[in-house]
């Protein structure tokens, strides 16, 4: 039987200003799958997740979370959405659990229930020791733990994750990406997953490659690249982007 | 249980804004700073050169630094509303607004309590000013400390939103200077705030209209009234009205389907 489907996108095109910045962009995730949305810098991912939040309006094309239409019913589907944003977006004058408190609040968590969960995603993250300080304090690994935390924290069906190892070292990188991986696995998640890192892959991993606005191959890593004649995945990335820059 | 989600999400928003402002303490002294200098400065200066016929909501002759306090309060509330839109463009750069906007709640319903947030920080501001001009021997009559709360909580959310509207347009921090040139100043100066409307018309008489439909104007007014337990009906509407004007253009301005947000652009 197949999984739920998380996000469904449909037909989606989006133009700023008359230049396309999305081109006809159709894709569907389904519950315990994480896809990684391949592309390089102005390939539209930014563009993409803004549209999923529902920041910019959809004017054409379809968006569903979890069959709830965003631009319809909005308020539904953005309860089944977790967000970590490409720039951080944590108060850094509050601390850790100050942060988290806010987005239980603005997510209607009673003290008790966030607390909980606070504690529950902390644990997770091996940050709980960390929970009084202030975000200032934290290097840039802790800070990207803290908002995974925070994007967990109302038990989202999908996660979406906007290029959130940027400018973080190796290790601090490597366990984000596990993590997040595990997620999928053990809590059913989907997660849609922004990158421009070859490396961040899992050979168990769906793939979008996003190029100037339109999807230029989607699947398993395999299909992607027997679909591009690739050994590697690298090599299946370079002919479906820079081959045509070139 | 959806009333109680709309509470929390409104008490997060305003505990989180009155949060940062007790912390940020340079914010709170400049905050007070600014209208204590017009206050023993500017209107202890002037107010030799200028006379005060008995107007109400007074009953007496009063000093010019007396009739100066409601302007000042204004003025904290203008600028408090003005930097909490400044703190919006702030965190839209910076990002945390998207955290706000994308919680499943009503876009005009997070704006409503963003503004609630920022014309609390404003109301601790005038109490604490009003404290200190008590000690300068500046005192309305105790139960006007009272009246003058409802005043305070329209007028600051009538600033507010018009700070919220300017933001809404505002695209980088940087053009804020402008705001501060074309709307602060224009407001202040053009208003009640230092002088009263028939002392303007003396000098004006364009002057004197600005100033009576400048919604600044009316916001002071309604404080004047109510520090001295009166309730000013005109200011009361006009201000009320205008807060609803500008509420509604900032909610359109925020709205996706028709705001700014997709000129915009980002990401």
């Amino acid at each position: 039987m197949k999984a739920p489907i998380a996000l469904l996108v449909k037909n989606l095109s989006f133009s700023y200003s008359g230049k396309k910045a999305l081109d006809d962009v159709n894709f569907k995730i389904q519950q315990g799958e994480c896809t990684i949305l391949l592309g390089p810098n102005g390939a539209g991912k930014s563009t993409l997740f803004s549209l999923i939040t529902r920041l910019y309006d959809t004017r054409s094309g379809r968006i569903e979370l979890c069959g709830f239409d965003i631009k319809r019913q909005t308020r539904k589907a953005l309860a089944k959405l977790g967000v970590v944003f490409q720039q951080t977006t944590l108060d850094m004058d509050l601390t850790v659990m100050q942060n988290l408190r806010y987005h239980a609040s603005l997510h209607g968590m009673s003290r008790k229930q966030a607390t909980q969960r606070i504690q529950e995603e902390l644990e997770r993250l091996d940050m709980v020791d960390r929970r009084f300080e202030q975000i200032r304090e934290l290097n840039g690994g802790h800070r990207r733990r803290v908002e995974i935390a925070r994007a967990l924290l109302h038990k989202p069906s999908l996660l979406l994750l906007d290029e959130p190892t940027v400018g973080l070292d190796v290790p601090s990188r490597h366990d984000i990406v596990e993590h997040v991986h595990r997620l999928a696995v053990e809590q059913q998640m989907a997660v849609l997953w922004a990158s421009h890192l070859i490396d961040e892959i899992y050979p168990q991993d769906r793939l979008i490659v996003l190029h100037k606005g339109r999807i230029k191959a989607q699947g398993t890593v395999d299909e992607v690249q027997a679909l591009t004649h690739a050994a590697t995945i690298k090599e299946a990335f370079y002919k479906l982007t820079q081959g045509e820059q070139a | 249980m959806k009333l109680l989600h709309y509470w929390r999400a409104m008490w997060g928003i305003i505990w989180r804004e009155l949060w940062r402002f007790v912390t940020q303490r340079e914010r709170f002294i400049s905050a007070l700073v600014r209208p204590l200098v017009w206050l023993f400065v500017f209107a202890a200066g002037f107010r030799a050169a200028l006379g005060l016929a008995i107007t109400p909501p007074y009953e007496t002759y009063i000093l010019y630094e007396v009739y100066i306090t409601p302007g000042l309060i204004g003025m904290i509330q203008l600028f408090n509303g003005m930097q909490s839109s400044l703190s919006m463009v702030y965190d839209r750069e910076m990002g945390s607004m998207r955290i706000l906007m994308v919680c499943p709640l009503p876009r005009g319903f997070l704006l409503l309590s963003k503004l609630l947030a920022g014309t609390a920080v404003s109301i601790v501001q005038v109490y604490v000013f009003l404290a200190i001009a008590w000690f300068y021997e500046i005192q309305a009559p105790w139960q006007g400390y009272l009246w003058v709360l409802p005043a305070l909580m329209l007028s600051g959310l009538m600033l507010g939103a018009l700070g919220l509207l300017l933001s809404s347009f505002i695209k980088q921090l940087e053009n804020f200077a402008g705001v501060m040139n074309f709307v602060i100043f224009p407001l202040f100066f053009m208003s009640t705030a230092l002088y009263p409307l028939w002392k303007i018309k003396e000098s004006s008489e364009l002057l004197h209209n600005l100033a009576k439909y400048n919604p600044f104007s009316q916001a002071v007014e309604l404080t004047r009234f109510a520090l001295y337990e009166q309730f000013n009906q005109e200011a009361f509407i006009y201000t009320f009205v205008a807060f609803v004007i500008f509420m509604i253009a900032a909610i359109i301005g925020y709205n996706p389907s028709r705001g700014m947000m997709v000129r915009k652009g980002g990401g």
